[in-house]
């Protein structure tokens, strides 16, 4: 069999020939063919992905187990990971999205947490189009069928819409469950001499071959790549989740892994390398949903709502008790062993005999080249004295507020439950939203999640479009009154085998690390889909960014859109912003265009330390930090939603639509009762502060700028 | 002339038919044993008016594809007969 066929390269089946020191057979050919598909090696991206601070004081678990843990105190700790299910839900955008859902959930089932939170970032093309229409109603449907029977809320998310995801939508997962740390599960504590368990669902020929699926290039007719599409069953995922914990609680299991992306040689593989222990595994107790599947079909195959378990042999039965409750097959089929071989058998023959760390760890890493985009300069050309000035900047909000990306995302998160559980204290619809986690007899504390992405700035600017995806979330964080404790994400990119976008990638990638360091937040999970382009057109640079912050009481949660009749109104941070890549630009020319403001750690630190203590000190009464928009954006939004108008005047430092809808920097819009006003002076002392004016009727009414009813808003937002 | 033609639509082998797979655990409950497999699928009625029964089908067809079966998980086989009157 040609090594070509499988996908690898020439100098990775040299690699392979020399570590082995003989020609692989078919199956272990086959399963280096998944296994160091890029999808699962990260062999573009792993440089890179060293450039993240991954270092921070509550970090418990950084990256490379199935997600990353923050403390939480009192001796539980927060999972949680974000992670792509582009390309399947591209070809089927139901269960493309709802196997997305369910296989982000079972990475936080193998850290030993509950999941408690979902959020999605969903990327559609433009939205006129009948296509976009379907892919959007299958996928918003599958993450609520598969989410809402599950009963993990879906909590917030991100939807951005542009014609570059037209034929490659992005759906990108996130979720976090809750841990004892002393409950939490590693890859690296399997001892020799325990038994190797499936647990969960019967293999099929499900997804075969999907990993490296998501490594290519989407064929012109999606319908004609034909891996078989996976099917979520989030009944018995429920089922999975409850017997796993009951295992975890009751002590029964040394290590578990789920089974996503290369199934059972990705996940038994992994713990085989990382607890430097043999494995012995027989396919032929596999229990199976098909006959006639050969051993690397078993060994491949994808199908949903599975788990991995390590087991002592004195605590099978016991093992096997839970299962048989939760209604689970569950079967033992190998062995971890001593001599450090992975070891497969089908038929009474060895199929695989290969060393267990050169399965999953060892591609060689690929050095693309990288080059600087020719069109760079011109895409960061704007002069704005250029462009004229629009006679009617009321209209020009109202068109921003229809704009899919701007105006109300309700219709989506209507679908979805986001109270299951009860605990969901912010739900979907605001800048972040908030969590209550229970810490057994302990007093509980409050989580807040922010989820961010700025392709455009990205595309204009990817250095400053990295750092401001990273600070936007911290900033949001900051302004609610949450302390920071890491960050997540998704990097989905085009072909690197394209040094244009090489190079954008490691730009991003650069912007995010130096917003993580200059704010100390580091990451501690994270994805990377790459190859998504069609022979038409790359989707934008994406990289996605969730962050979560601790609030240690709602006492010091500062929520938004909560205006009242006489509160002062004011802009914190600089006046003077930029339009490049913002939405008004995109919106009201047709630009994509212009340089970012550069990332400022000291001007961002200053800004949210500042913002957490307005929170804390309950100096202001509501607060939302800008973002996509603007200043006149995020107006419209608390007035909207706070039932009252405004009346601004403010000698504007430059031109009005500059600072009316330009973006970028830390900034936010406070309104502040009278009797705070000189707590909150004080507080911003030293500060660029801006006061605009006070909350009052039912027009927002901004001097020398545009004047619109509250009516008139809602008619433009809830488009 | 009108033509009744009725479409059976399941999933294709090998996909994952988490209906039947329930239906399989409850009749197994109720102690029938001999179940080896259950696969759940649904039949559309469609009444047409086409000159042809060959018109009929390649109608029905149609409709097959671009809205009534999910062509990357589910197969589909039509059977027609004429409508009274």
């Amino acid at each position: 069999m040609d090594f070509r066929t499988v996908g690898l390269t020439e100098n990775e089946y040299k690699t392979i020939l020399r570590e082995l020191g003989r020609t692989p057979n078919e199956t272990e050919l086959r399963l280096f063919g998944v296994m160091w598909s890029e999808h699962c090696s990260y062999k573009s991206t792993r440089p890179l992905l060293r450039l993240f601070p991954i270092e921070g004081r509550a970090v418990v678990q950084g990256p490379g187990e199935n997600a990353g843990v923050v403390d939480l105190g009192e001796g539980f700790g927060l999972a949680f990971k974000v992670e792509s299910h582009n390309h399947p839900s591209a070809v089927e955008p139901y269960q493309g999205a709802a196997t997305g859902v369910g296989g982000i959930i079972r990475d936080i089932l193998a850290m030993g947490a509950r999941p408690v939170a979902s959020m999605d970032g969903l990327f559609f093309g433009d939205p006129e189009l009948r296509k976009t229409k379907a892919l959007r109603q299958g996928i918003v449907a599958g993450i609520g069928g598969y989410g809402n029977a599950v009963g993990v809320p879906t909590v917030g998310g991100k939807t951005v819409y542009d014609e570059a995801y037209t034929e490659n939508p992005l759906v990108n997962a996130f979720c976090a469950g809750v841990v004892r740390l002393e409950d939490m599960v590693r890859s690296d504590t399997a001892q020799s001499g325990r038994l190797v368990v499936l647990l969960g669902a019967k293999t099929g020929r499900d997804g075969i071959a999907g990993a490296a699926f998501a490594s290519v290039e989407l064929a012109e007719d999606t319908s004609a790549s034909r891996p078989q599409v996976q099917i979520g069953d989030p009944f018995a995922e429920k089922l999975l989740i409850e017997c796993c914990l009951e295992l975890l609680e009751k002590r029964l299991i040394d290590s578990m892994q789920d089974m996503g992306a290369a199934g059972i040689i990705s996940s038994s593989s992994e713990i085989a390398a990382k607890s430097g222990v043999g494995m012995t595994l027989d396919l032929d107790r596999v229990p199976l949903r098909e006959k006639g599947m050969t051993p690397w079909e078993i060994a491949l195959s994808e199908s949903q709502e599975r788990m991995l378990l390590i087991v002592n042999p004195d605590r099978m039965e016991q093992v096997l008790q839970v299962a048989a409750k939760w209604a689970l097959d569950c079967t033992v089929f190998g062995e971890t062993t001593g001599d450090g071989r992975y070891v497969m058998k089908a038929g009474g023959a060895m199929v695989v005999d290969l060393p267990p760390a050169f399965i999953g760890g060892n591609a060689p890493i690929i050095h693309w080249p990288s080059r600087e985009p020719r069109d760079l300069e011109e895409r960061q050309r704007l002069e704005v004295e250029e462009l004229s000035p629009p006679k009617d900047l009321g209209a020009v909000l109202r068109s921003l507020l229809e704009d899919p990306n701007l105006g109300s995302k309700a219709w989506i998160s209507e679908q979805y439950d986001s109270m299951v559980q009860t605990n969901t204290v912010i739900g979907p619809g605001g800048p972040v939203s908030v969590l209550r986690v229970l810490r057994g007899d302990k007093s509980p504390v409050f989580v807040a999640f922010s989820m961010e992405a700025d392709p455009w700035k990205c595309r204009t600017d990817p250095r400053g479009g990295g750092a401001e995806t990273v600070a936007r979330t911290l900033r949001s964080l900051s302004v609610c009154g949450a302390e920071p404790l890491g960050w997540t994400n998704c990097l989905n990119f085009p072909s690197p085998q394209d040094p244009e976008v090489f190079w954008e990638m490691r730009e991003c990638v650069q912007g995010m690390a130096d917003a993580a360091r200059g704010l100390s937040c580091p990451v501690v999970s994270g994805n990377v889909s790459l190859y998504n382009e069609t022979p038409q057109k790359k989707i934008l640079p994406t990289p996605l960014v969730v962050t979560a912050g601790l609030l240690s009481d709602l006492d010091g949660f500062l929520p938004w859109s909560r205006w009242r009749e006489g509160d002062h109104l004011f802009l914190a941070g600089m006046p003077n912003t930029a339009l490049g890549a913002s939405r008004y630009l995109l919106r009201t020319f047709g630009l994509l265009q212009g340089k970012i403001l550069p990332f400022d750690a000291g001007a961002e630190q200053d800004f949210t330390a500042r913002a957490r203590r307005t929170a804390k000190e309950r100096a202001a009464r509501s607060a939302r930090s800008l973002a996509g928009g603007g200043l006149a954006v995020a107006l419209a939004k608390e007035a909207m939603e706070s039932g009252i108008g405004a009346r601004l005047d403010v000698q504007i430092p430059t031109r009005p639509d500059v600072f009316l809808f330009g973006e970028g920097g830390p900034r936010a819009l406070y309104a502040v009762p009278p009797a705070s006003l000189p707590l909150f002076r004080s507080i911003w002392r030293g500060s660029p502060l801006t006061e605009l004016g006070v909350a009052t009727g039912n027009i927002l009414d901004v001097k020398r700028g545009f004047s619109l009813s509250l009516a008139e808003l809602r008619d433009s937002w809830r488009r | 002339m009108r033509h009744r033609a009725e479409i059976v639509v399941t999933l294709k082998s090998g996909v994952l038919d988490i209906q039947g797979k329930a239906v399989f655990q409850s009749l197994q409950q109720l102690g029938y044993g001999e179940l080896e497999d259950v696969r759940v699928g649904k039949v559309v009625h469609l009444l047409l008016d086409a000159p042809t029964p060959e018109k009929a089908r390649e109608l029905a067809r149609g409709m097959c594809e671009d809205l009534l079966v999910n062509g990357l998980i589910e197969e589909y086989r039509i059977s027609l007969e004429a409508a009274e009157r």
